[in-house]
């Protein structure tokens, strides 16, 4: 057992990560960033292959008052206004550092290029070529974290849970993999950043490493998460032919920029049919296409895989060739000839709105603990907009590490005498709860982890209903308590895969059980949440759902949207 | 559109099994065949149904963007991504210039991200 000290311990290098070391280096504390895989390279952010939504004004003008209006409708009357209102104010100013920083934006010189996507007014989102916002975005950062001295990179480090006295936050618990080795962290501030939870669906577009960490280790900590029940599901990810070596939702721009047309199983457009107006211009929200589209599956006309056909054939070989650059390559190492054929694409769990409840500073209700990016709720409400999830991290990262370093002049360390009682605690805790002996002798955490993924696809995905929920957590509840407690993980301590995922799946199984509770209280259809036996919204739903772990139990309750203080509509527009 | 038959097709992968402490091994595997899966399929596939111990990295898992999960298939160094499932199997090693930790898993963590007693 090693025993290590640092001001502020940031878990999870991802974009939101990686920004708040950078602030927090900045504001003087000494950081540990850690991740469970390696640095920058494990979680959503460098496999983000589209864009990035800011009101820069570079190709039409806008303003960030535009930005937060399209945002805000987008989240259906949910969004944290205060938490939206952080976004889109500073992420011009984010891509401008990042293009200080090198992030090589297509650009026309001085002026970015941005371009439209669905439910932003104007054109909004920059992007780097080709497909490569999101390894471009982790390299640049992982450059500029590399620069400062007093930031300490540690990959291969999982944290297992945080350490926390009368609701203040004292330290962490890891795992370094590597060794087999379990690490007692003393930190005054933490910051969590580990991303989030879409690899709970049997369809996703995760990485391994986004089970809901962040939000299970925040409510054990004592933090609240909310609106665990807005899960995004991306409509149009790739299901069929097989494509390996390509993000599964990379048609999306293609299907913007070269009109893509969606075709049911009898090769009709069906957007129309759903209210939704596709047309010529395909900019119909995320939200409804998904839901067209399984609607199209239910009724018998799915494609052959259960989803909907993307079709290019419209266009000549040369129209394609220049619009897909280097991808058609890639297209055909797998393949695919777009010319000939048209791709299978269906819904796929891609983002959550959800996540770790904070105030404007970051900082959740346990002190000292603040969380950034993808697990932090509320700035997106009810369903995010395309390219706000970038920013989202950029923008609350940085004011996450700076809040985290503000802090740590009040805070006393952790004595080494009790971070090692309450690693021992832990450590504990953890063994009473893997059994000596599994009681299984076919299960193991990698199947249950299968099944959960398959029960959340099926009735906690994109369309609910009540009965659906009921059996969703019920079933959940018996793998919590029953099946997961006798499980054992297999012996070893060296890159122990099995205790590995053993401890992911602790994890993933608190976080589907707020969901499914989130999204059974919830007795209205908005956004993300789609009931089919509640078609509609409802006023008395126009709040936010917190949930929080009291006597051991998971608990849902309602509370006011936070709503700006101040008029919109007089901004100007600007450009640049 | 489906082929039915190919659910009875096997392939073999022969993988390299051991940490440095131990005498490594080679332990063959069967995993179902099919079209166009890759290498890494095939290795999650064995974590979920036939040995969790199977320690390999990956972490993006379809995108090739994490860039972990470098081996040697068939004797080239390849991403286990982006490599395709052959019928005939592959021989699986881990890279030969880094140190071993387990199995397919050697010591990729660049110097300056470890943590330091
Ligand atoms: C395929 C894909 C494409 C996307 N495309 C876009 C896009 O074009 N535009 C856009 O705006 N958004 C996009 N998004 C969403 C966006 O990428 C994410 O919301 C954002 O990158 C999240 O950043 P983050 O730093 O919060 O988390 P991540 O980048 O996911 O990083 C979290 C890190 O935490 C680590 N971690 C997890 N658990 C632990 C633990 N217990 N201990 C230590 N470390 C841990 C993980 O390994 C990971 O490296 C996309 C998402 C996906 C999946
Ligand atoms: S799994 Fe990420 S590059 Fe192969």
């Amino acid at each position: 057992m090693r025993f290590v000290e640092t001001d502020v311990l940031i878990v999870g290098a991802g974009a939101a990560g990686m920004y708040a070391s950078i602030s927090a280096a900045r504001s003087n504390a000494t950081v540990m960033l850690c991740d469970k895989s390696l640095i920058s390279r494990g979680g959503a952010t460098v496999m983000a292959q589209m864009t990035v939504a800011a009101a820069l004004g570079h190709q039409e003008a806008d303003h960030w008052t535009h930005h937060l209006q399209d945002t805000i409708k987008s989240g259906q009357e949910l969004c944290n206004e205060k938490l939206s209102y952080l976004l889109c104010k500073n992420a011009p100013e984010k891509i401008r550092q990042m293009r200080d920083w090198k992030t090589n934006w297509a650009n026309d010189n001085e002026r970015i290029r941005q371009v439209l996507a669905p439910g932003h007014g104007v054109k909004r989102c920059c992007y780097v070529d080709f497909l490569n916002t999101g390894p471009a975005v982790a390299r640049t950062l992982r450059g500029e974290v590399a620069k400062l001295k007093n930031v300490t990179r540690v990959s291969g480090l999982t944290i297992i849970d945080l350490v926390v006295e009368k609701n203040r936050v004292m330290g962490a618990i890891g795992l370094n993999t590597e060794a087999g080795e379990y690490v007692s962290i003393s930190a005054k501030a933490i910051v969590l950043a580990a991303g989030g939870l879409t690899q709970l669906f049997a369809r996703n577009s995760a990485s391994k490493n986004m089970g809901g960490d962040s939000h299970a280790l925040a409510l054990r900590a004592g933090a609240n998460l909310m609106d665990m029940e807005f899960v995004q599901f991306f409509p149009i990810g790739h299901l069929a032919p097989r494509l390996v070596g390509m993000d599964p939702i990379m048609w999306d721009p293609f299907r913007y920029k070269l009109g893509g047309r969606l075709l049911n199983g009898h090769e009709e457009q069906f957007i129309e049919n759903y209210g939704g107006e596709d047309g010529d211009a395909y900019t119909v929200g995320r939200d409804l296409a998904a839901y067209a589209i399984l609607k199209e599956c239910e009724a018998g006309r799915g494609s052959p895989n259960g989803g909907a056909w993307l079709s290019f054939q419209h266009l000549s070989k040369a129209e394609l060739d220049e619009a897909f650059g280097p991808i058609i390559k890639k297209l055909s190492a797998n393949d695919i000839d777009l010319t000939k054929q048209a791709i299978e694409v269906a819904p796929i769990a891609h983002y959550h709105m959800g996540g770790i409840e904070v105030n404007e500073s970051m900082e959740t209700r346990v002190k000292g603990l603040f969380a950034a990016g993808e697990c932090v709720g509320g700035a997106n409400g009810a369903n995010r907009l395309s390219g706000n999830a970038i920013p989202e991290a950029f923008v609350f990262g940085e004011i996450a590490g700076a809040s985290a370093a503000n802090t740590i002049s009040e805070t006393p360390h952790l004595s080494p005498q009790i971070g090692q009682n309450s690693l021992l605690n832990s450590l504990v805790e953890l063994s009473r709860q893997q059994k000596q002996e599994s009681q299984f002798k076919t299960v193991t955490s990698r199947k249950l982890l299968f099944k959960l993924q398959k029960l959340m696809w099926e009735n906690v995905g994109v369309l609910r209903n009540k009965q659906g929920l009921k059996i969703a957590i019920d079933e959940i509840r018996r793998m919590k308590n029953d099946i997961f407690p006798n499980l054992k993980p297999a012996s070893g301590t060296v890159f122990n895969t099995s205790l590995m995922d053993w401890l992911d799946l602790r994890n993933s199984l608190l976080c589907a059980e707020a969901i499914c509770l989130a999204a059974n209280e919830r007795k209205e259809s908005r956004g993300a949440h789609q009931m089919e036996d509640i078609p509609f919204k409802s006023d008395k739903y126009r709040k936010n759902q917190i949930i929080s772990i009291i006597d051991g139990h998971l608990v849902s309750r309602w509370q006011d949207v936070q709503k700006l203080e101040f008029e919109l509509e007089k901004k100007c527009w600007t450009t640049v | 559109m489906k082929n039915n038959k190919q659910q009875n097709v096997f392939a073999e992968l022969s993988i390299f099994r051991g940490a440095n402490s131990t005498k490594p091994e080679f332990e063959t595997f069967r995993v179902p065949f099919q079209q166009g899966a890759s290498i890494l399929d095939a290795l999650i596939w064995i974590n979920d149904n036939v040995d969790e111990s199977l320690s390999f990295r990956y972490s993006c898992i379809n995108a090739n963007a994490c860039k972990e999960c470098m081996m040697i298939i068939d004797g080239q160094v390849e991403y286990a991504c982006l490599k395709k499932l052959q019928k005939f199997g592959s021989k699986l090693e881990p890279l030969p210039n880094k140190t071993l930790i387990k199995d397919l898993v050697t010591d990729i963590v660049p110097p300056k991200e470890k943590l330091l007693s």
